[in-house]
């Protein structure tokens, strides 16, 4: 470049001097002498010896020609003299040189690297919109246990790589949780059901169809008599709608639900309540005060995503803010919900119901009798929050979780009633289930119909009953009582073994469909690809018993949605139009999608569907979610006599009880149907940091009676569990104990979803089956587990060994600030009294370096991580994973502590190990004004970029290592091995191709999402104008649904970063170390009531 | 053995006093009996040309071979799967590979230390173990070379660690130690080789000139670059090889000094320590002297080399480990005493960590074999006995190696953050690569022994008494 200007430069001043050639002689001398250098008075003197020598007419060009000089003739001789006279300049020719060398060894490196032989077909039409390396983004809805988060997913040129948010869906509000975010690995799962097949043999979706009529017609005949299907919660209201016509067809069969992970505690609980089945909805921007009886309403079930949000609005400490809300946590376990709680009380699930009714009584709750065999304990909490929840009438929420029993979920019912918070906090609305039931009891009368032997066909559409129905059911067994078995699953589990035919599921992001929100809200489902292994919807297999077999699912949303759309939010079962478009197909790889973000209008597909339909039709795809769909508040009390109904379950407090078990889903692969999802599995567990395993949960001090130990064991990441025998019911399974500060004493909580036999290479024969001994009457809780020690030790791989962080050698370490309210108004800056060093210094006013500072003209990016918002959801670091293509490791690489998240949340615990308080601390890179880093590696490849980032150069990096040992903050990870899986076709299609796959031997760390940054800047380049606030948004960012953290240019003042930077609750982690982290945090303030202290 | 070695020594000390008082190189020493010119080059370069080998060198090299081998086989398992395959993790980035690259460091200083620093203070003792400790250092910074270069994720690449002019027009990152310390080690181990040569060249000669195979007279002849021994050979022998020393004698200090900057440029408690450079120099001269003695004492009894490196030599070595190790001592005792008199908690937990954290047996282990067991070098009879020497000189090593894995490991596994602290176990490759580059030491060492001449053999007979006058008598030894 900069030889190219000298180029130039010396062009300009050929150019020049042969301007002045024609102007003066003299000028031209002057020019000149530089060059020719030597036109001397002696020259002169020879130009006019030769003037005079000369005869008859001659024209002379310059004096220089009369003169004859050397340096006259080169310069008229020479062709290219501007670059010719590099040649004589030392430097200049160097780096001509160079420049040479350069090009010639480009050069011979293409000519050295072996091209691909394959054909590269380009695009003969480009499709609109499309433009080669910018992303699309496409709004659709994902279903998990009945509720739906509306998502954005961005396609790169037609594959979907990253799952965001739909801002515009009311349970989403931008933010998705980690199933979402890991749902894109699953889609290209290479172990995923890629074939239909026919016990074992691979058949066509045909041979179903063609062998599935006779046994319709037969039934058909029987009046459905010997037909069962069997699904998981249906919110849809196609599917809805099409069972509903055909058991209308077929008035004797029988349509079945069984989520593993349900709902039906909730549900009965409504009815039990209200004598019918109701949904709840809870606004807790609302509320002041909340008391949750074991619901962990902040990272599970539906709408969580918006509590979250909600829940945190009335804790945001900022611009003076003083005021917050005040949780209560009563729980067996330790929830994220309960990490959040200002005051938290761990009790037996048993305890729980005690404690409902103690505070439920004072409340003016009638429930017959309130004779109740109360501890100290619970009296002295339940009074206090009882005073508390009074004074904040009406402005305050009691939440039962979905784990209790029903009479717990009336009881909260009964005192929002009491408390008037119903219409203010608490919002009634009909169910939002297709159709609501006990769904044990569903379950249970399929099992008992199959032992009749009358069962002809079963169809189960998604679910894996066969891993996950209770296990006095022996589902196993009576699966195989019905003659013909068909099972609709994304994978061939445990269920697809014991059924004659298996049809592979389409993946959400391949499929059509439509679900509802907490609320109610429908989205449409719209397919990002179409489905790689020809997998079918419940639609689809559903639409094989209507008279139209072959119906697409596309036809059968659309035409539903076209027969009802007026219907507005409860959808009448009115039989579709018969109509089908038969140019709506899904889209094809490769392509673009159904133009769902074009303009209305635009390649508009004319079909029998009316302008306005189709006009509805694009706005529901574009926005995400279909206006006025969700569910009208509902005007209901509490029925008189509920308490009469009510299962006298509660047996009061004794204290040398049995063990009593907690059943719970998995925090990260859920129920077990993402146990092949490596990302879920090797995400942290949310408290424990326990990956790739479930463990028994047990107090500290239940584990201390009992002898048993979980050791931190000799490697990065590995702890030693003692290895036990869980007895329950008469079914015993081993499996390795945890110890877990904060649950309660007296029960042990195990998670379901592990010990899965065919899940997959991921998933199979990772951890133990919990459902194993989970039976119908105790699918939540139960009393009498037995636990026996084998002896035998156990290796789990966690990613964080040490949580304690308030014992006598580390209390010192600034690392969580936190605070009661009080303390916060008394010094915002929460600087603890005992800290060491001095507190958080402001920007500009810190300790000198020996390195000059760095001038940030433009940008200067940072970011701020409120502790205060953060819930600990672990949605950011399956984010970061997807957007930035990072590999997982498996088991073993865990446990000798090589995991390669760039973002971890680290949890803490302060106070007693009984009842700590708990902090989660999510870490990023710090992106170091002084970079320990990167003066430490040798060849420069982690760098300080113009605009503060600490960039890591990995084609640069020799792997070293001494970058990670010099971070304070161990936040820089090795590809120890090649973690990176090169050869599946599939995870070739995932990956962001924004982000470099990194290789073995290259050290690798969070980039702030560089390459989002870059977008933007492009974009506003472009549009000639400076990035606004809040247009990049890092991966992590934007998922967070507390919006915990913040990312923006601190150069600005005006952005939310920088104010958020101002506050006093802001500081920088391990700050008195002079690194000045560009990432800082926010303390935490906690509202604890003071009578509880 | 130790009883008869005692005798010995007697002898020389007491029954021949001039043994004791040799101030200068330039003053001849007095003739000691049984020993001439003739005898001195006969035994010393019968080693490489007539002797026998002894069945114990086929023994012992053959082992070392085999372990040689071990090696390459682990570099090459390591070089197509990754470091991985060790144990390192990300609390502990650095482990065994830096451990043994430092100690490997360490122990190459004590052949420039006695070469160099000893020849500049005429100390004219040094004269029967340079060579040996010479060719030691040598292929101790060959062994430790091999880590840096394979402790790399992408060892191809690690000759970006050198300034060479490339068309990207990148250099290395000048501020990092680790660049430093490739200047530091190439230099130190082109200086050390080229001061082993030039003191060879004398020798090379005499071989050549005694040699009877041809192949030996090709070969050491080549080797000798034509030394004849003329008066002018001799005057520039001499100019070139002080000049050395004094070039390698900054190295002495340099080298150590720069590898402790790995350290204490970093920011880890426990690492981040002014004291680092000398209490490293001092623990690689202790180190070195420990590795010099385990090696010496063996190979005078195998070779019947007693009458060249005498009880003497031995007490020397052992009063410069102790007075080493007490240096380094000092060192451990101001790394507490700064953690606690910082204030910082970072320091102090760190010290405590060592105390009583998981590798508090590893700390206490290493105070016992480099702080209290050498102590008892204090006692003269422990000093003129053999092997006490040998078992202290073993014992030292096995605590420098542990002192490299208190600083590197035990600082690692538990520095800011707790969240991210986690322990360390080496794998069987970690052990695999280190016996290997053990397994590579001797191997050269050997080679060493058996073709070149372990002890300087012109300088040798300059330190007899009859080197400054023309009588050479026949001896019968």
């Amino acid at each position: 470049m900069s030889s190219l200007v000298q180029l130039t430069s010396s062009i300009k001043k050929e150019e020049e001097s042969s301007e002045n050639r024609i102007d003066s002689p003299a000028a031209i001398i002057a020019a000149h002498s530089h060059s020719s250098g030597d036109l001397s008075p002696s020259d002169l003197d020879s130009i006019r010896d030769k003037l005079s020598q000369s005869q008859g007419k001659q024209y002379w060009r310059s004096l220089e020609e009369l003169a004859n000089t050397s340096a006259f003739q080169e310069l008229l001789h020479r062709e290219f003299p501007s670059q010719a006279s590099e040649w004589n300049d030392p430097a200049g020719r160097r780096r001509f040189l160079k420049l040479m060398g350069a090009s010639l060894a480009l050069a011979g490196l293409t000519a050295c690297t072996r091209q691909p032989t394959e054909t590269i077909a380009p695009y003969v039409r480009q499709p609109e919109q499309m433009v080669p390396g910018q992303p699309l983004y496409y709004a659709t809805a994902m279903e998990l246990g009945g509720s739906a988060t509306g998502l954005l997913v961005e396609s790169h040129e037609g594959r979907p790589t990253k799952v965001e948010g739909n801002p515009g869906h009311p349970a989403s509000l931008g933010a998705t949780d980690l199933f979402a975010q890991a749902s894109v690995l699953s889609l290209y799962d290479p172990d995923r059901s890629q074939t239909l097949t026919r016990i074992g043999e691979i058949t066509a979706w045909s041979a179903f169809l063609g062998a599935i009529r006779p046994i319709i017609a037969a039934q058909t005949g029987l009046q459905g008599a010997g037909l069962r299907i069997l699904t998981e919660t249906v919110t849809s209201p196609t599917l809805a709608d099409q069972l509903r016509k055909l058991l209308a067809a077929f008035p004797r069969a029988k349509w079945h639900q069984y989520d593993a992970a349900g709902r039906v505690n909730a549900s009965e609980g409504a009815r039990l309540a209200f004598g019918q089945y109701v949904n709840t909805i809870y606004q807790f921007d609302k509320a002041d005060v909340v008391l949750s009886l074991d619901a962990d309403f902040l990272s599970c079930g539906p709408g969580h995503l918006r509590y979250s949000r909600d829940f945190i609005s009335r804790r945001r400490l900022q611009d003076g803010k003083t005021e917050m809300n005040r949780l209560y946590v009563v729980e067996s376990e330790m929830t994220n919900t309960g990490a959040k709680a200002d005051n938290r009380l761990a009790l037996r699930p048993s305890e729980i119901e005690v404690f409902a009714r103690a505070v439920a009584a004072p409340l003016g709750v009638q429930m017959g009798s309130n004779a109740q065999l109360l501890n100290d304990r619970i009296a002295k909490w339940s009074d206090a929050i009882v005073r508390d929840l009074k004074q904040h009438a009406g402005r305050s929420i009691v939440i039962a979780g979905d784990y209790q029993p029903p009479v717990v979920h009336a009881l909260a019912h009964a005192m929002n009633g009491a408390l008037g918070n119903v219409g203010k906090t608490v919002i009634y609305t009909d169910a939002v289930e297709a159709r609501a039931e006990n769904q044990i009891q569903s379950i249970t009368e399929l099992a008992q119909d199959l032992d009749s032997g009358q069962i002809d066909l079963l169809l189960i559409l998604g679910g894996n009953p066969v891993y996950n129905a209770p296990a006095d059911l022996n589902f196993a067994e009576r699966i195989r009582q019905a003659k013909l078995r068909v099972h609709l699953s994304l994978y061939k589990d445990e269920t697809s073994e014991l059924c004659q035919w298996h049809i592979p599921q389409a993946h959400y992001l391949e499929s059509w469909g439509d679900t509802r929100a907490y609320d109610g809200t429908v989205s449409v489902i719209q397919p990002l690809i179409a489905p790689l292994y020809r997998g079918k919807t419940a639609y689809e297999v559903l639409a094989a018993f209507s008279d139209q077999p072959e119906r697409t699912s596309y036809d059968i949303i659309r035409d539903y949605w076209m027969a009802n759309r007026g219907s507005g939010n409860r959808v009448s079962p009115v039989p579709a139009s018969g109509a089908t478009d038969a140019t709506g197909q899904p889209p094809r790889a490769g392509q673009v999608p159904a133009p769902a973000a074009a303009p209305a209008g635009q390649s508009a597909t004319p079909g029998p569907a009316s302008a306005d339909f189709e006009q509805f039709w694009r706005r529901a795809l574009h926005d995400g979610v279909i206006p006025n769909t969700q569910m009208p508040p509902k005007t209901i009390s509490v029925a008189a006599n509920w308490a009469a109904q009510a299962p006298s379950t509660q047996s009061g407090v004794s204290q040398d009880a049995p063990l009593e078990i907690c059943f719970r889903p998995d925090p990260t692969i859920y129920d077990g149907r993402f146990a092949n999802n490596g990302w879920l599995q090797e995400l942290p567990k949310p408290i424990t940091k326990l990956t790739w395993d479930n463990a028994v949960m047990i107090s500290p001090a239940t584990a201390a009676s009992r002898g048993l130990e979980s050791n931190v064991g000799s490697l990065g990441g590995l702890i030693a569990a003692d290895q036990v025998v869980l007895s329950f019911k008469d079914r015993s399974i081993l499996a390795p104990i945890l110890i877990m500060p904060g649950h309660a004493d007296g029960c042990a909580t195990v998670y379901l979803g592990y010990g899965r036999r065919s899940a997959g290479r991921v998933g199979s024969d990772q951890g133990y089956n919990a459902y194993a001994i989970r039976t119908t009457d105790a699918q939540w809780s139960g009393t009498g587990l037995q636990i026996s020690k084998t002896g035998d030790k156990v290796d789990l791989a966690v990613t964080q060994l040490q949580h304690m962080i308030d014992t006598e050698q580390l209390r010192d370490r600034d690392l969580v600030r936190s605070g009661k309210i009080d303390d916060y108004k008394h010094d915002p800056t929460l600087y603890p009294a005992h800290g060491h060093g001095t507190p958080e210094k402001h920007e500009g006013d810190h300790t000198p370096s020996l390195y000059p500072e760095y001038e940030y003209t433009g940008y200067k990016w940072g970011m701020t991580i409120d502790i205060n918002a953060c819930v600990g959801c672990n949605a950011c670091v399956v984010s970061c994973q997807a957007e930035n293509n990072i590999p997982v490791v498996g088991k073993e690489q865990v446990s000798r502590g090589r995991e390669m998240h760039w973002l971890r949340v680290d949890s803490y615990f302060k106070g007693s190990p009984e009842n700590p308080e708990t902090y989660f601390q999510p870490v990023p890179c710090m992106h170091c004004e002084n970079a320990p880093c990167e003066v430490v590696c040798p060849v420069a490849a982690t760098v300080h970029s113009s605009e503060g980032l600490n960039d890591m150069v990995y084609n640069r990096c020799v792997g070293t290592r001494y970058c990670s040992n010099n971070c304070p903050y161990k936040v820089r990870r090795f590809n120890f091995l090649l973690y990176q899986d090169w050869d599946t076709p599939g995870f070739k299609l995932m990956r962001n191709p924004d982000v470099t796959v990194r290789s073995r031997g290259v050290m690798e760390k969070c980039t702030y999402c560089v390459q989002r940054i870059s977008r933007a800047r492009i974009q506003a380049e472009k549009e000639d104008r400076a990035i606004r606030d809040g247009e990049v948004k890092t991966a992590c960012q934007a998922v967070c649904p507390t919006e915990a953290i913040i990312f923006g240019d601190i150069n600005d003042s005006g952005s939310r970063v920088a104010k958020l930077k101002a506050e006093p609750r802001n500081y920088g982690l391990l700050a008195e170390l002079n690194t000045r982290p560009r990432t800082t945090y926010l303390g935490a303030v906690r509202n604890p009531n003071p009578e509880l202290e | 053995m130790a009883d008869q070695e005692q005798d010995t020594e007697h002898q020389l000390d007491y029954e021949h006093p001039h043994e004791t008082v040799r101030p200068d190189i330039s003053i001849p020493p007095v003739i000691r009996p049984g020993h001439t010119f003739a005898t001195v080059t006969d035994k010393i370069s019968s080693i490489a040309l007539t002797r026998r080998t002894p069945l114990a060198w086929f023994i012992g090299a053959g082992i070392a071979f085999t372990l040689t081998l071990l090696l390459f086989y682990t570099i090459g398992y390591l070089v197509l799967k990754g470091i991985g395959i060790w144990g390192n993790n990300i609390p502990v980035g650095w482990a065994f590979d830096i451990i043994n690259f430092v100690w490997w460091i360490g122990i190459g200083h004590a052949g420039t230390l006695i070469s160099a620093i000893l020849l500049l203070l005429r100390q004219t003792w040094r004269t029967s173990i340079n060579r040996f400790a010479e060719a030691m250092t040598l292929f101790a910074v060959a062994s430790a070379a091999i880590f840096p270069v394979f402790h790399t994720g992408r060892p191809w690449l690690a000759y970006w660690l050198f300034p060479y002019p490339n068309s990207m027009d990148i250099y290395p990152q000048f501020r990092s130690p680790l660049i430093w310390d490739v200047f530091a080690v190439s230099t130190y181990a082109t200086v050390s080789a080229l001061f082993w040569f030039i003191g060879l060249i004398p020798d090379f000669a005499t071989l050549r000139d005694r040699a009877k195979r041809r192949s030996a007279k090709m070969i050491y002849g080549m080797l000798a670059m034509g030394w004849r021994g003329s008066a002018v050979h001799w005057h520039r022998y001499e100019t070139t090889y002080l000049l050395l020393a004094g070039l390698a004698t900054p190295l002495v200090v340099s080298v150590h000094t720069v590898v402790s900057f790995d350290f204490a440029v970093g920011i880890v408690p426990g690492w981040h320590a002014t004291i680092f450079p000398p209490y490293f120099v001092a623990g690689a001269i202790y180190a070195g002297f420990a590795m010099v003695l385990t090696l010496a004492i063996p190979l005078r009894k195998l070779y019947g080399l007693e009458d060249f490196i005498t009880m003497r030599h031995l007490k020397n070595m052992a009063k410069i480990m102790l007075a080493t190790g007490l240096i380094v001592a000092y060192g451990y005792m101001m790394e507490t005493f700064t953690a606690w008199y910082s204030g910082n908690t970072y320091e102090q937990y760190m010290i405590t960590n060592r105390f009583t954290g998981p590798y508090a047996v590893m700390y206490w282990s290493l105070i016992a074999c480099n702080v209290v067991i050498p102590q008892i070098l204090w006692i003269k009879r422990v000093r003129n006995n053999i092997l006490m020497l040998f078992l202290v000189s073993l014992v030292v090593s096995v605590g420098m190696w542990l002192e490299r894995y208190i600083i590197i490991v035990v600082s690692l596994h538990r520095d800011f953050l707790p969240s991210s602290w986690g322990n360390y176990t080496a794998t069987v490759w970690d052990w695999s690569m280190f016996i290997g580059t053990i397994g590579l030491f001797f191997a050269l060492m050997f080679l060493f022994i058996r073709f070149l001449p372990m002890i300087s053999i012109f300088e040798m007979r300059t330190i007899l008494p009859q080197a400054g006058v023309k009588d050479v008598k026949e001896a019968a030894d």
